[in-house]
């Protein structure tokens, strides 16, 4: 095992090349060294293991993974240990540019600048950034005092600074959430947060935890219209939004503020993905993986957050030990599964990660749903597999197991999977 | 305007329970966050005794909203000054969720604290917090720095 910032330090040939080191990376590492992948490299361009996790300081990780509740920081390094307990060498500050067909990995670092390591297999696991004030266009002035939830959460978890004495939140993200509350115990004033959709975009817990403990109020259907403030932010204005989210400006008015955080929704970080040719999916704005989590690039896999944006690192890791599993299979010779099912969103389903799956193992299916539904629910893969579940939202993500038996009966290549009212289906029953 | 409404008294509730004349029986709103279904809990008290829970649609709402009337805890995270590290602060919670109406006394108190690196996860910054019986911990390692 090797833990450096020097990629002088590395072999020159790994099986498996991991890039980023956040949940999906390690799990990834874990999954390819268990699938008996012998060289196994993990990179991060930060001074540190860890990704997104080590600013997540709140309790809400690890229930499913290590059975306990636990935080952002000690899900990171209890999982890291286990990386450097299987013999993973781990290259901080190194930046990965590009993989070169062949499996050439092109990294960055600050002590020799461009160099380079063969991969047998590479897993991408750059995780997801976050959406800025360009992706929605409020208009205004461009005072500081305004900026990303995320951001705010490193500034204030990391580096120990404030962002301003008094904040409005635009979005009710979790992330969003989260800040609300961390803010107001750190002795920030939180105005109130904004959301354009009739519904919060979090978890109910996050609504009850962050907002209402704190007597912090939730403008639902109601968003930022307006920035003001020369060079620090002054005040924002807000308006009620009618049915089609078109702001009403003669009921706008105005909350005096210094700080605006932005919590409206991460988009996957797939640049790389791009670079090195892959397909990409419109819906998730990741990758097009198969059910190894193989991308269209043969011998690139990926995984997490740049495939899709998860709302649990447990099932970031669930999934990236699939793409390390099949990596490392691949870079020791396996054959790779016939992918001969396709997965396509049908009914109140935004989207479906895997793209594809084989029907000779077993799989996972995850998606999320377009709008809640406040009752029984039915998700259903085609008409080969269905499970009932209590609701659905769309900031939960629902998943559904396809066992290979479930597939015995069937001969077509595409499946759909559809989220709808269980009560649909007892259409045509009996009232009595 | 919240989403949730705050725990409220139903007009009308304050009727005398006819087995104990005098007192009042009380209803109380919650939102259970066992899961997506957020289901609206009311919970009828009387002197701070449970007498039923309305609205769950599984037993974890029941316990859920009984907790939540009678003593409700939530775990308090937050970060501490730590000198000597690459970061400047280091994250801690407690150990054990605490009582609601402390997590911000609680979190006030460790705003003036400092340490210095290294700390390991576990270690505790501040033993019975604020007579909690529950100990403020570090949830990660952080090696001192030359310098
Ligand atoms: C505020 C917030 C709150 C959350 N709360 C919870 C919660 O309560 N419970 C829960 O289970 N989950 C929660 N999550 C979600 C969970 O943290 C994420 O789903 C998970 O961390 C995603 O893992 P990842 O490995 O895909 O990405 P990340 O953790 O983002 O890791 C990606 C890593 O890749 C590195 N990287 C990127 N590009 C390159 C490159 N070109 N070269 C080298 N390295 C690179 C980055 O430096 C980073 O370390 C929360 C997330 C946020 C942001
Ligand atoms: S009562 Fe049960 S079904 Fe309703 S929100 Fe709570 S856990 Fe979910």
């Amino acid at each position: 095992m090797v833990l450096t910032a020097e990629p002088r330090n590395l072999a020159s040939r790994y099986d498996v090349v991991i890039v980023g080191a956040g949940p999906a990376g390690m799990a990834a590492a874990l999954g390819a060294r268990d699938r008996g992948a012998a060289r196994v490299l993990l990179v991060d361009r930060e001074v540190e293991a860890g990704g997104i996790l080590l600013q997540c300081i709140h309790a809400g990780f690890g229930l499913h993974a290590f059975d306990e509740e636990i935080t952002g920081p000690e899900y990171a390094q209890r999982f890291f240990e286990q990386v450097l307990e299987q013999d993973v060498d781990v290259l901080t500050d190194g930046y990965v540019m590009d993989v070169a067909s062949g499996g050439r990995v092109k990294l960055m670092s600050p002590s020799v600048g461009v160099t380079g390591v063969d991969a047998g297999a590479v897993v991408l696991a750059m995780g997801a950034r976050e959406r800025t004030r360009g992706a929605i266009r409020i208009p205004g002035d461009r005072p500081s005092g305004v900026m990303t939830a995320g951001l705010a959460q490193k500034l204030v978890n990391l580096d120990g600074y404030l962002p301003g004495r008094r904040a409005v939140i635009l979005g009710s993200g979790d992330i969003g959430l989260i800040m609300a509350r961390r803010l107001v115990l750190e002795g920030v004033e939180v105005v109130g947060v904004f959301e354009l959709l009739s519904h919060p975009s979090g978890l109910t817990r996050n609504v009850v935890q962050c907002l209402d403990d704190f007597d912090i109020p939730l403008h639902l259907s109601t968003t930022v219209v307006g920035i003001h403030g020369r060079d620090r932010l002054e005040r924002v204005t807000v308006a009620p939004v009618d049915d089609d989210r078109v702001p009403i400006m003669a009921k706008a008015w105005d909350v005096d503020c210094d700080t605006l955080l932005l919590s409206i929704g991460l988009i996957p970080d797939a640049e790389l993905a791009r670079t090195v040719g892959a397909q990409m999916d419109p819906l998730t704005g990741g990758p097009v993986v198969s059910g190894t989590m193989e991308t269209t690039v043969p011998g690139v896999f990926a995984a997490g957050n740049v495939v899709h944006v998860n709302d649990l690192a447990d099932w970031v890791s669930m999934e990236a030990r699939v793409a390390g599993d099949g990596a490392g299979a691949l870079a020791t010779g396996a054959r790779r599964p016939e992918q001969d099912i396709r997965l396509l969103p049908g009914d109140n389903v935004a989207y479906v990660v895997p793209h594809t799956i084989s029907s000779d193992r077993p799989h996972t299916v995850s998606f999320r749903v377009r709008r809640p539904i406040h009752g029984p629910t039915l998700l259903r893969l085609s008409d080969v597999h269905q499970r009932k579940v209590r609701a659905v939202v769309p900031a939960e993500m629902v998943t559904l197991k396809v066992a290979p038996r479930l597939l015995e009966g069937f001969h077509g290549d595409v499946l759909r999977v559809d989220a709808i009212p269980a009560t649909d289906d007892r259409a045509g029953e009996d009232p009595s | 305007m919240t989403a949730v409404p705050e725990p409220f008294d139903v007009a009308g509730a304050g009727l005398h329970d006819p087995r104990e004349p005098g007192a009042e029986v009380t209803t109380h709103a919650y939102l259970c966050t066992g899961c997506p279904l957020g289901c609206r809990l009311e919970v009828d008290a009387r002197d701070g005794d449970v007498l039923e829970v309305r609205g769950f649609s599984c037993r974890r709402g029941e316990r859920y909203g009984r907790q939540e009337h009678v003593d409700p805890r939530r775990p308090l995270s937050t970060t501490v000054w730590v000198e000597g590290a690459t970061i400047r602060r280091v994250p801690v919670r407690t150990a054990e969720p605490i009582p609601k109406a402390q997590v911000v006394t609680v979190a006030e108190a460790l705003r003036g604290l400092r340490i210095r690196a290294p700390v390991r996860r576990g270690d505790v910054v501040l033993a019975d917090a604020l007579g909690t019986g529950t100990d403020v911990i570090v949830t990660r390692d952080l090696d001192r720095v030359a310098g």
